[in-house]
């Protein structure tokens, strides 16, 4: 109770903060848009959001209810174009600082957020104020209320949260695309300077051939068997090159197979341990194979390994992977090396990637690709409220009697005119109200099983849409 | 010891198989293209050999090998040739696993040479094995750090290469130009530093490598 007390004065003795702020901001805001002074608007925008971000946290420190920053995500920096110039709408600048005010401006001004604070700003003393009787004589119910003012003004607006989403779903496909083009240009060296080029000498091998065939036999036949042994590396180089774009064995036996051969290619001695009880989509096993493949021959390579465990697992719809080695440590994903690159690849799928390597090891590779295995998965959907379960059993129990005995039993007494009443309720009223009791217990039987069948239904229609819905937005294997 | 099967589903590489495989004395017996004919094939004709292509339809996936493996379920020791556009180590494994022989698994590009194929058709017809020279290699390559392999001189690593891969000692000799005396001393050698128990067997000798070999 004290602390509650000692939290309301604080929060009264936040005014003395606010109306300053308040004050300096109009003052702000009338020399911006009056004057035209426009350096100032940014300092506005900032002196209010630290005051309103200080009030979040408070919000959910002391008063329970969690806000989250919603702010528009800060625009990217101007991009230097190949002429060595920098847009901005329709015109070219020199430097990036125009381009970058300009774009510095419009988030400001165009986020809703910026006004909202100015308003919660200029009411939340009146609020406090107003809010002070009940803050005094019953602190809990007060500060509830005034969290739900807090939360009203001070949370995210769905726009700023889609707008979140989008910006980093942007960044993530930017990453994707990125990752593949890089993917792309890769092979396609490859091709380019191995297959395309060998199939090039094997060509000009068999035209020499064809000119000897006649005049020299056993050159011909030298040439020959040159060009088998050519086609014979071609095809070699083209096996590591489809190793590279998606390996066989992952196409043919599935990610946990896929892992168990890469252990028994190790020179580690690998302990593989699969917890999956289906095949995820094909990207995601294909990112999960090519990370666990650089980890170990990472571990084989940098961190002078003798064994190493490679742990997948489901935890509810998100994908586990995590690999221990026991050599020298001191993996740094900071450092270049083949960390980064499988981070990018699980960037795609939201998936992170932590490292726990002290020096001296042992190396520890956790990751993690949240919701990317099929969601009909045991444990995805939260099963039914026990307070729930207990009513539909209960009523599955009981429904029965309202509805035969009390209800349609009785009423064949009635109109047979049995004279026997035995337990049914209804036959021990008055004339006049022995129907209508019937009736009611025939309707009350009806509804308490049609409650019984409602109430899973509905808790079940999220996973019915679930299933419902086609997940496969790629070609099927 | 001449009823062949062949399970390939492209048409040019079947009926190229099919014409090698007469060309030298075998009889071809039937010549399938998926899984499941595969399967009823080999249960019901019971080829002396049978030639198997790993990815068949329906599925395109390990349909060859699945159904040798179950054929071989039933008819122990039942002599296959897996043949697949690129080899595994695991594959490899699973097909010795039951340690009968009789069994070979190679890269499709052996077929170029074909004096060696049939040599290895021939070999597993037998009840002998034929691994592919790369399988031996990934095979060595993962037991890099195992200590008795590495106290072995480059002849003798060699022909443990060789043996692994199913050749006799005859078939050795030949290939390294050496004498059949000096091979089996070689071959003595390999078993003692690896503390193996030697045997005159070809086949039982060429399983216990592979087996030692498999057994990290």
């Amino acid at each position: 109770m004290l602390r509650r007390y000692g939290q309301v004065a604080a929060l009264l003795a936040l005014i003395l903060v606010e109306v300053p702020t308040a004050v300096v901001s109009f003052g702000l805001l009338v020399l911006t848009f009056g004057l035209g002074v426009v350096p100032l608007f940014p300092l506005q925008v900032r002196l209010a959001r630290q005051v309103a971000e200080h009030r979040r946290r408070l919000a959910g420190e002391w008063l329970g209810v969690r806000i989250d920053s919603p702010y528009l995500p800060k625009p990217p920096p101007p991009q230097r174009q190949a002429d060595g110039m920098y847009r901005s709408h329709r015109t070219l600048y020199k430097s990036p600082r125009v381009p970058a005010w300009n774009d510095r401006w419009k988030w400001l001004v165009s986020d809703p957020a910026t006004w909202r604070d100015c308003v919660w700003l200029v009411l939340d003393p009146v609020v406090k104020l107003g809010l002070l009787p009940l803050l005094l004589l019953l602190p809990d119910r007060g500060l509830r209320v005034y969290g739900m003012w807090c939360e009203l003004v001070l949370s995210a607006t769905a726009a700023s949260r889609l707008a979140g989403q989008v910006s980093h779903l942007q960044r993530v496909r930017n990453l994707a695309a990125d990752t593949q083009s890089a993917e792309m240009r890769r092979i396609e060296r490859d091709l380019h300077d191995g297959t395309q080029a060998r199939l090039v000498a094997i060509g000009m091998t068999l035209g020499a051939v064809e000119q000897l065939v006649d005049t020299d036999p056993a050159a011909a036949k030298a040439l020959l068997s040159k060009a088998k042994e050519a086609s014979s590396e071609t095809l070699t180089e083209l096996r590591t090159v489809i190793r590279g774009i998606h390996p066989p064995v992952l196409a043919e036996r599935g990610l946990a197979d896929a892992v168990r051969a890469l252990a028994i290619d190790s020179p580690l001695r690998v302990n593989v341990d699969v917890d999956l009880p289906h095949r995820p989509e094909p990207p995601v096993e294909a990112a999960a194979y090519f990370a666990v493949s650089e980890l170990l021959s990472n571990a084989a390579r940098h961190g002078g390994a003798a064994t190493a465990t490679v742990d997948l697992s489901g935890n509810g719809p998100d994908l586990r992977i995590s690999v221990t080695d026991d050599g020298m440590g001191g993996a740094d994903p900071g450092k270049g090396s083949g960390l980064m690159g499988i981070e990018r690849r699980l960037a795609a799928f939201d998936g992170v990637l932590a490292v726990n390597s002290p020096p001296g090891g042992p190396t520890t590779v956790t990751m993690s690709m949240p919701k990317v295995l099929p969601n009909h998965w045991a444990g995805s959907l939260p099963k039914l409220p026990r307070w729930k379960a207990a009513v539909v059993v209960t009523l599955w129990l009981t429904s029965w009697c309202p509805l035969f005995p009390q209800g349609i039993v009785a009423g064949i007494f009635k109109v047979f005119g049995i004279p026997e009443k035995a337990w049914f309720l209804a036959l021990y009223m008055p004339e006049p109200w022995q129907w209508p009791v019937i009736l009611f217990m025939i309707a009350l039987g009806c509804a308490m099983y049609l409650t019984a069948t409602v109430i899973p239904a509905c808790h079940n229609r999220d996973r019915w849409w679930a299933e419902a819905t086609p997940r496969r937005l790629w070609f099927s294997r | 010891m001449n009823r062949v099967l062949v399970a390939e589903d492209l048409y040019l590489l079947r009926d190229g198989l099919v014409h090698l495989l007469q060309a030298h004395g075998f009889t071809v017996v039937a010549a399938v293209e998926s899984g499941p004919e595969l399967l009823k094939g080999l249960i019901e004709l019971r080829p002396d050999v049978s030639i198997v292509d790993v990815r068949l339809p329906p599925t395109f996936t390990d349909e060859g090998l699945q159904a040798a493996l179950a054929a071989r379920q039933q008819v122990p020791g039942l002599p296959i040739l897996v043949l697949s556009q690129h080899v595994e180590q695991l594959y490899a494994r699973e097909l010795l696993a039951d340690g009968s022989g009789a069994i070979g698994y190679l890269l499709k590009d052996r077929v170029f040479n074909a004096e060696q194929f049939i040599d290895a058709v021939r070999r597993v017809a037998q009840g002998g094995t034929a691994m592919d020279p790369d399988v031996i290699a990934k095979l060595l390559a993962s037991n890099a750090r195992n200590e008795p392999l590495a106290a072995l001189t480059p002849r003798e690593r060699e022909v443990l290469e060789a043996m692994a891969e199913g050749r006799s000692n005859a078939a050795i000799s030949q290939r390294l130009y050496l004498s059949e005396s000096a091979v089996a001393k070689h071959t003595a050698g390999i078993f003692a530093k690896l503390g193996l128990a030697p045997s005159d067997d070809d086949n039982r000798r060429v399983l216990a490598v592979l087996a030692y070999l498999n057994s990290r």
